[in-house]
C-alpha cells in the first residue's frame, strides 16, 4: 500500500506496433540470442547492463539512470494465453481484459467509472492523441481525448480571437439544457457542455505551466510535457493516457535505425516528464506504465522482426519497487511458442498490481478476474 | 432583382426571391395576395408553390441523407425536378449510374493496387462514399458491413475486407438467402468466424452461432427463443467442408487473398434436425429454412428500420423491447414474403411510406455520415489528391473504424456514437469544412445565397438551414444564430463581410446538436 495522501494518479503510455522485447531489455549472456540475431542485434559491448545476463538498448540511457535508482520495474516475458499476433486485436485484449471474447469496455474506463462514478470531474480521465483507445472506453464514462493541448477546444478552426469568442458564446447558449427536447438532445447537450468545460479548463493549464525541462519535439516527448502541464495544473485528473504514433513500434525492415531513434525518443521522454514532475515536487503521487501489444519474433528477418508474442512492460515512479520481475523467457529452441518468447507473465496481474496497490480498488471486476499480482510498488 | 418590404402587424419582412414570386405587376393585382400565405411567425412570405418546392426539397434532402450520405442544395433540385419515386427507383436500381472510374484512381493512389493495410482500404471507402454516383448501393454496402460484420483485426490480408463490401454492393439489395449463400461462402467470413476449423466430427459452432443470433434470427422475438442450442450444433455440421484454400505465401510478391473452396470429404453427410426440420442439410438448405422463419422477416424488418428510418434500442435488447414502430415493421414483413425476400423491394416500400418520410432527423448520425455527408456538402475530394488517408481517419476519430468493428456485434449505434471526445471531433470538422470558403460546395452556397440579396438575418439564417440539408432549429437555437449573424450590422452582398456572415453561420449550424441528426 501507498501512503502517498494525494490520490494517486495512473500515467499510461502505449507502445503501439509492437515492440522488439529482445533488443529492449537484451539478453546479452545468451548466445542463443546472436545465433537467432544474426543481423538484427544488439552488440554485447553496446548494451546497458543491469546484470550478467540482460541490459538495456543502448538508445535508453536515461531510463537506465532512472533504473539505477531503484525507481523502475521491468516485467520480462508479459503476454497472455493464446498470443493473438494482431495488433488490432492483441492491443483490444491489452485494452479489454477479454482475451477469449471481444470487449467494448476498457479496463481504465471501469476505473474510471469506479473513481467518479458520478462524473463529478469531466477532467477524471484526459487522454493526448486522435481518437479515444479503447483501453479509456466505457458507456458513460467521459474522458477528454486531446490532439493538441495548445489549441484543443470546441470549434477551434474560427479564425480571429473575437469571432471565436462570440462563436463558443453562441455555441454554449445553444446547448444549454432546456426543457421540452428529447432525452437524445438532452444528452447531446450535456456532452456538448462537458466538452465545453472540460476544454475551458484544459486550456489554463499551458498558461499556469513553467520549467526548466524541455522535452524533444517528437510526439511522444510533446504529449509527456501535455501530461505533466495537466498533471501540475492540478485538475483532479487521475488516468493521463497517451500513445506513440501509429503502429511506430511495427518494425518489420529497417529496424536497427527505426528503433534506435525510438528508444532515444521515448526514453528521453520519459526521463523528461519524470525530471519535470520532480522539479515540481509532483511525482510522489504518479505511476507510469509503458507497455506494448506483443513482442516479437526471436529470429530476424534480415532486416527486422515480425510479429511475435511476449513482450516487455516498464513501470516507473517514485513508490516503485525497482528491479527486474517475472523470468526472462527461453531463448531455447523447445521453449519457444511458434518461435516466439513464451509469455510466463500475465498482463492482468500487473493491472492488477496497478489497481490494488497503487488506486487501492477492487481488481477482479476491473480485469476479469483474479491475477497473481508482483510487488511492484 | 426587386426587393419588397411588406408591413405585417407593425414589423417588417421580406419576400425573397421575387423573381420567383412574381412580377411586379402581379404583386400588384389582388388576386395575387390571395394565393400568398404569411407566417407570421417566421416573418416570411410564401406563395404556395414556394412552400411546396421548400417541402419537396427537404423531403429530397431527407431522402438522400437516408438513402445516401446527402446532398447539395443543386442536386436536390435537379431531384426534386425528377421526382420523388423516380429518384426513389434511380436509387434503387445502380447499375443504371457509371461506377467509379478506379483505373485511373488506381493509378494516382498506387497503394489501391494491393490494397493490405487498414488505412489504405479506409481511404478508397471513403472516396467511394464521396464520390459514387450510386449512393444507395453504397449505402446498403454500409448497411450490411454493420450487421454481418468482418473486421480487419482478424484478417490476413486486408483486401480480404475490401472483396467482402464488394459483395455487399453487389448482392446487398438482392434476396436475404442469396447475401446469406455469399456470406456463408466470403473468405474473410469463413476465416473471422473460424469455418475453416469446423470439421466434421468436430465442429466450431462460431459460424453456426452468430449466422443464427447476429446475421439472420436474432435470439428471440416477442418474448420466445428463435432458435436453441442445437440448432447452433446442427448449423454448424451442415456448414462443415465450407472453407478457404491456402493463401499464396506472402514473399516475394505481397499478398494474395485466399478463396472459398467446398471439401466434400470434410463435410458431415449424417441427417441433420434444424429448426423442426429434418434431413440430410447442407449450408444452403440451412439458409432457406432460416429465411422462411418469422423471426427472419422481423430481423431483417427491424434492421431496416433502424438504419433508415429511426433509432431504435440496441439489438441486443430487442427480444425483449417491441419495435418502435409495429406497424411499419409489419408493412416490412409482409413485403419480405411478398417479393421472396427481396431487400430492394422492402426498400422500395420503406421510402415511398409516410412511416419514413415523416421520421425526419430520428437517427444520430454515425460518423461516416457526418464525415461523408460533410464532404459531399462541401464538394472537396472529388478528385484524388492528398489528404485523403488523413481525412478518412476522421471516422475513426469520430468512434468508427470502419472494416474494423469491435466486435461481431458490429457498432452500437444512435446516443452512443456519441461521447465528450466524439462530439467535439464532430462538431470541429464539420465546422472547419464550412468555415473553408474556398470549398466549392461553401462558395456555391455564398454565391447562390448573394445572388439572392438576402441581408436580414433571419432569412440568411433560413437560407443557410435550407443550403445545408433543411435542417429544421429549435427556435431558440435559430434565434441564437438569427442574434449572432445580426451582430455586425447590415452587410451588403458581393463584399467580404457578407461570405464572412454566411460562412460563420453554416460553421454555427453545424455545430448544432441538430445537424448530429440524419
Amino acid at each position: 500500500m501507498t501512503s502517498t495522501k494525494k490520490d494517486p494518479v495512473l500515467v499510461v503510455l502505449q507502445l503501439s506496433g509492437g515492440n522488439d522485447a529482445l533488443n529492449t531489455v537484451v539478453p546479452h549472456g545468451d548466445p542463443r540470442y546472436y545465433d537467432n540475431r544474426p543481423n538484427v542485434r544488439v552488440p554485447e559491448d553496446q548494451v546497458l547492463k543491469i546484470d550478467d545476463n540482460v541490459g538495456l538498448n543502448p538508445n535508453m540511457g536515461p531510463m537506465k539512470k532512472i533504473y539505477d535508482e531503484g525507481k523502475m520495474a521491468i516485467i520480462q516475458g508479459v503476454g497472455y494465453p493464446n498470443p493473438n499476433r494482431s495488433h488490432f486485436r492483441s492491443m483490444d485484449i491489452w485494452h479489454t481484459c477479454e482475451p477469449d471474447t471481444q470487449g467494448t469496455e476498457g479496463w481504465l474506463g471501469r476505473t474510471i467509472k469506479e473513481i467518479d462514478p458520478n462524473k463529478e470531474n469531466v477532467l477524471t480521465a484526459v487522454n493526448f492523441g486522435r481518437g479515444l483507445p479503447r483501453a479509456l472506453a466505457a458507456p458513460g464514462v467521459p474522458v477528454a481525448s486531446v490532439g493538441n493541448l495548445a489549441t484543443y477546444g470546441v470549434l477551434t478552426g474560427i479564425e480571429g480571437e473575437d469571432q471565436r469568442a462570440d462563436a463558443l458564446d453562441v455555441f454554449s447558449r445553444i446547448y444549454s439544457p432546456t426543457l421540452g427536447r428529447s432525452m437524445v438532445v438532452d444528452y447531446l447537450s450535456q456532452t456538448g457542455m462537458d466538452a465545453l468545460k472540460g476544454a475551458d479548463i484544459l486550456s489554463t493549464a499551458p498558461e499556469s505551466y513553467s520549467s526548466t525541462v524541455e522535452y524533444g519535439s517528437d510526439v511522444v516527448g510533446q504529449y509527456m510535457k501535455n501530461i505533466a502541464q495537466v498533471h501540475l495544473a492540478g485538475f483532479g485528473t487521475r488516468i493521463l493516457y497517451t500513445t506513440a504514433p501509429y503502429n511506430s513500434f511495427d518494425t518489420h525492415a529497417g529496424e536497427l535505425a527505426a528503433h534506435a531513434k525510438l528508444w532515444t525518443d521515448t526514453s528521453n521522454a520519459i526521463s523528461d516528464f519524470y525530471d519535470d514532475l520532480r522539479e515540481h515536487n509532483a511525482s510522489d503521487n504518479v505511476l507510469l506504465l509503458v507497455f506494448t501489444e506483443f513482442g516479437r519474433r526471436v529470429h530476424d528477418n534480415g532486416s527486422g522482426t515480425d510479429h511475435g508474442s511476449g513482450g516487455m512492460a516498464f513501470l516507473i515512479g517514485d513508490h516503485v519497487n525497482g528491479g527486474l520481475y517475472g523470468e526472462y523467457p527461453s531463448l531455447e529452441e523447445s521453449k519457444l511458442l511458434e518461435g516466439d518468447l513464451h509469455f510466463n507473465n500475465d498482463f492482468r496481474g500487473i493491472y492488477t498490481s496497478i489497481i490494488e496497490d497503487w488506486m487501492n480498488m477492487d481488481a477482479k471486476p476491473i480485469v476479469n478476474g483474479g491475477f497473481e499480482k508482483f510487488a511492484l510498488v | 432583382m426587386l426587393r419588397v418590404i411588406v408591413r405585417i402587424s407593425g414589423s417588417f419582412s421580406v419576400i425573397r426571391r421575387v423573381g420567383t414570386i412574381g412580377t411586379p405587376r402581379d404583386l400588384a393585382s389582388p388576386g395575387f395576395w390571395q394565393n400568398v400565405n404569411v407566417e407570421s411567425h417566421e416573418k416570411y412570405l410564401y406563395t404556395e408553390g414556394e412552400r411546396m418546392a421548400e417541402q419537396d426539397i427537404a423531403l429530397m434532402a431527407h431522402l438522400m441523407r437516408r438513402a445516401g450520405f446527402g446532398s447539395t442544395y443543386e442536386e436536390l433540385e435537379r431531384r426534386v425536378s425528377a421526382g420523388y419515386e423516380a429518384t426513389v427507383d434511380e436509387l434503387l436500381n445502380p447499375e443504371g449510374q457509371p461506377d467509379l472510374d478506379m483505373d485511373i484512381l488506381e493509378r494516382h493512389f498506387i497503394d489501391w493496387r494491393d490494397m493490405n493495410a487498414l488505412e489504405v482500404n479506409q481511404a478508397y471507402w471513403t472516396y467511394r462514399m464521396i464520390n459514387t454516383q450510386r449512393p444507395l448501393q453504397e449505402k446498403v454496402a454500409l448497411f450490411w458491413h454493420g450487421i454481418l460484420c468482418t473486421g480487419n483485426s482478424k484478417c490476413e490480408h486486408g483486401r480480404q475486407v475490401q472483396l467482402q463490401l464488394d459483395m455487399f454492393r453487389e448482392l446487398g439489395m438482392k434476396t436475404f438467402p442469396e447475401i446469406l449463400r455469399g456470406l456463408a461462402r466470403d473468405p474473410a467470413m469463413v476465416f473471422y468466424l473460424d469455418n475453416c476449423m469446423s470439421h466434421k466430427g468436430a465442429i466450431n459452432e462460431n459460424w453456426g452461432r452468430e449466422l443464427l443470433e447476429l446475421f439472420s434470427l436474432g435470439v428471440g422475438m416477442d418474448d420466445e427463443a428463435n432458435y436453441s442450442e442445437d440448432d447452433v450444433k446442427e448449423a454448424a455440421r451442415a456448414f462443415t467442408g465450407w472453407t478457404i484454400t491456402n493463401p499464396i505465401p506472402r514473399y516475394p510478391y505481397g499478398r494474395y487473398e485466399s478463396n472459398f473452396i467446398y471439401n466434400p470429404y470434410d463435410h458431415d453427410e449424417e441427417e441433420k434436425t434444424f429448426l423442426g426440420e429434418t434431413g440430410n442439410f447442407n449450408g444452403d438448405e440451412i439458409i432457406d429454412i432460416i429465411c422462411k422463419q418469422p423471426s427472419a422477416a422481423r430481423f431483417v424488418a427491424r434492421h431496416l428500420y433502424n438504419f433508415f428510418v429511426a433509432d431504435e434500442a440496441e439489438v441486443p435488447a430487442w427480444q425483449r423491447t417491441a419495435p418502435r414502430d409495429p406497424e411499419a415493421i409489419k408493412l416490412l414483413e409482409e413485403e419480405y414474403y411478398r417479393s421472396g425476400y427481396n431487400i430492394g423491394a422492402m426498400l422500395k416500400v420503406l421510402f415511398n411510406s409516410d412511416f419514413f418520410k415523416n421520421a425526419r432527423f430520428e437517427k444520430v448520425k454515425s460518423p461516416t455520415e457526418v464525415v461523408i455527408g460533410t464532404m459531399r456538402l462541401v464538394r472537396d475530394f472529388t478528385e484524388p489528391k492528398l489528404g485523403l488517408h488523413p481525412l478518412a481517419n476522421t471516422i475513426r476519430y469520430m468512434g468508427q473504424d470502419l472494416m474494423n468493428p469491435p466486435t461481431v456485434e458490429g457498432w452500437h449505434t444512435g446516443k452512443e456514437w456519441i461521447d465528450s471526445g466524439t462530439l467535439v471531433e464532430r462538431i470541429n470538422f464539420a465546422a472547419d469544412q464550412l468555415g473553408n470558403i474556398g470549398l466549392p460546395g461553401v462558395k456555391d452556397i455564398v454565391s447562390r445565397i448573394e445572388s439572392e440579396q438576402i441581408t436580414n438575418p433571419e432569412g440568411l439564417v433560413d437560407r443557410c438551414l435550407e443550403m445545408v440539408g433543411s435542417y429544421q432549429l429549435a427556435d431558440e437555437t435559430r434565434g441564437q444564430l438569427v442574434e449572432h449573424a445580426g451582430k455586425g450590422g447590415s452587410v451588403t452582398p458581393g463584399t467580404q463581410e457578407y461570405s464572412q456572415c454566411i460562412s460563420e453561420v453554416l460553421q454555427l449550424i453545424v455545430a448544432t446538436q441538430e445537424y448530429q441528426f440524419a
